[in-house]
């Protein structure tokens, strides 16, 4: 079970995931202190570790659109969030999956703050609400990277003539 | 399974790419990289390189350091100690692989990446180019396969020659026809279809250009379509390779080799298609905070303006700063307004000095930065003060954008941004407009 503890609407960007200005970092280590830098709520809570591994932020439509950044991705992936959106932007997604961060593509989701989210089979149940919503799957050659345990894994199997 | 339909551009670039006759929407295909770009966040792909052969017995080297291109130009010079000690890494990694197509701070040949890779000849039509940068997608312009990928996905690049499990992208092709009216041209183009498309509108798809529009724009109007084609959530763009292209490659990228052009099948199966007629187009304005809030010129005509910032890898290039320059010249900078300018290279910087364009810029009271993303992606210098607005000829205009997410950015063409800071208000170029 997944509580919500984030809403945006559609067309974030990586701009607002993780603001230009800190770009200078690089370290998966130390990207996680400026998720969301300016929204200084949840980054705060974020930072005070009061947002448990695994909680849900919910997204609308091309969820962090915008820059190939992967800092927007290591940064939410340092505090093991679960991304739900309605879709996702190319090379966020492809982030995501080599990063190994946990997103879920729900096309027609509804979901706010606070509702529990549960994942059941290929669909996604907000226990709040009752409703339950079908999550696209992913490409397998897609899920392959993530079954690997994300692209350098992947790619090390590879060079060791192992068949990725 | 139809065995005789064409194939578009990018279907047949993947084909050649991966040694097969054809590739379909959909296949998954492990493309060879002809050019694999990054600039200082290459600081990172290093990292990630080094990782994968961690607990190998292999030696971490690049399959080919001469397909590897790095650049600097996000912070140029270096705004921070961080930033600094990135760019040392970079460079001596850089010296030990014996990376050459390196562009370092430089006033001879250093410069924006997206201007660099045309302007050295290191993208050819028909190549598979990525970059570690969103705006990868400008190479298309030379009818290239270019699109942005992240920095894990650059060191998988580097480890194997090849990008792994990419999708073949189903393409739109995109017919523009007329003529541009005065003041009005590429930049106003790419808004307006931004704008039709919706910023999700493109996404996991190729944006094809065609048409007598796109016939005769220059090699630099292709490269600001191509460039925000990405705005639209493009995986790339592309304008199928001629003879413009041949000319830009041997006259201004001195590229000596063959250049071959690889051009759709008549019958190529295209997802959707959109036809564009420019002749009424009027400037198009992208408001806050997002590239597909576009609006005609005069919805917005009369917004004060703090900041006017001309340059990026989308309008930074020599026709941008000569349009600049015409409607500059005698005119002063309105009071109350700051304009910055950054052109995309050193070598079109030298080029503007020699035509006086930076004469023109000064007199003005425009402050003529170096070649640089500059305040583009709010990093390095030009922020916005709180409340402040800014209308720029970069790309984005996302909220934050320019460093401070108390405040606004709208982007234009840069005629439009010449006239508006000797108004200091919004205003069209076009006379009456």
């Amino acid at each position: 079970m997944s509580r919500v503890v984030f809403t945006v609407g559609d067309d974030v960007s990586t701009d607002v995931i993780y603001p230009g200005r800190y770009m200078a970092t690089v370290l998966p280590t130390e990207t996680p202190q400026f998720a969301f830098a300016d929204h200084q709520e949840f980054n705060t809570r974020l930072k005070a570790k009061t947002v448990p591994p695994g909680s849900a932020l919910v997204g609308g439509i091309n969820f962090g659109c915008g820059s190939s950044r992967e800092q927007a991705v290591s940064c939410l992936k340092g505090h093991e969030l679960m991304i739900v959106a309605r879709s996702f932007a190319r090379i966020f997604q492809q982030n995501a999956i080599n990063l190994g961060l946990n997103i879920v593509e729900v096309p027609d989701l509804e979901a706010a703050d606070g509702d529990e989210l549960e994942i059941a089979g290929e669909r996604l149940v907000n226990k709040t609400t009752g409703k339950s919503f079908s999550i696209v799957k992913l490409p397998k050659a897609r899920q392959a990277i993530i079954d690997a345990g994300g692209l350098i894994a992947y790619t090390r199997k590879r060079l060791l003539g192992g068949s990725a | 399974m139809s065995i005789t339909m064409g194939m578009t551009v990018v279907e047949k670039i993947l084909a050649r790419a991966t040694g097969k006759e054809s590739v379909r929407v959909g296949d998954v295909v492990e493309p060879a990289v002809d050019l694999a770009m990054s600039h200082e966040n290459a600081a990172l792909v290093i990292n990630q390189f080094r990782e994968i052969y961690q607990g190998t017995p292999l030696e971490p080297k690049p399959w080919d350091p001469e397909r590897i291109a790095i650049i600097f130009d996000h912070r140029v010079p270096a705004e921070s100690p961080k930033t600094a000690t990135n760019q040392k890494k970079i460079r001596d990694f850089v010296g030990l692989q014996g990376i050459d197509k390196f562009h370092d701070i430089r006033g001879d040949v250093g410069g924006i990446c997206h201007q660099i890779l045309p302007e050295s000849g290191y993208v050819l039509p028909g190549a598979v180019v990525v970059g570690t940068d969103s705006h990868t997608t400008s190479h298309g312009a030379l009818g290239a396969f270019a699109f942005g990928i992240g920095a894990t996905e650059m060191a998988s690049v580097w480890a194997l020659g090849t990008v792994l499990n990419v999708e073949v992208p189903a393409t739109i092709k995109v017919i523009v026809k007329g003529r541009f009216k005065k003041f009005v041209g590429p930049k106003d183009l790419i808004l307006h279809l931004i704008g039709k498309l919706s910023a999700k509108g493109a996404n996991f798809r190729v944006l094809e250009f065609h048409g007598p529009t796109i016939k005769a724009m220059s090699t630099s109007g292709r490269l600001v379509i191509c460039n925000m084609s990405v705005e639209a959530g493009a995986t790339a763009g592309i304008v199928p390779a001629d003879e413009e292209t041949k000319r830009y490659l041997r006259q201004e990228a001195g590229v000596k080799g063959k250049i071959t052009h690889v051009l759709p099948d008549k019958d190529a199966a295209y997802e959707q298609v959109v036809e564009i007629d420019v002749s009424a187009l009027e400037p198009q304005i992208a408001c806050p905070h997002t590239v597909d809030n576009v609006k005609p010129i005069k919805e917005v005509a009369g917004k004060k303006i703090n900041q006017v910032v001309i340059g990026s890898c989308t309008n930074g290039r020599l026709d941008d700063l000569e349009v600049a320059a015409s409607i500059l010249k005698d005119k002063k900078v309105a009071d109350g307004t700051r304009m910055l300018i950054f052109p995309a290279s050193a070598r079109i910087y030298a080029k503007a000095l020699t035509k006086g364009y930076v004469g023109t810029f000064m007199k003005a009271g425009a402050v003529v930065m170096n070649p640089g993303c500059g305040p583009c992606l709010g990093v390095h210098e030009g922020a916005l003060g709180d409340g402040e607005v800014a209308l720029s000829t970069t790309n984005r205009n996302f909220k934050g954008r320019m460093g401070n997410p108390n405040s606004e950015v709208y982007l234009c063409s840069p005629a439009v941004a010449a006239a508006s800071a000797i108004t200091g208000t919004i205003t069209s170029p076009r006379k009456g407009a």
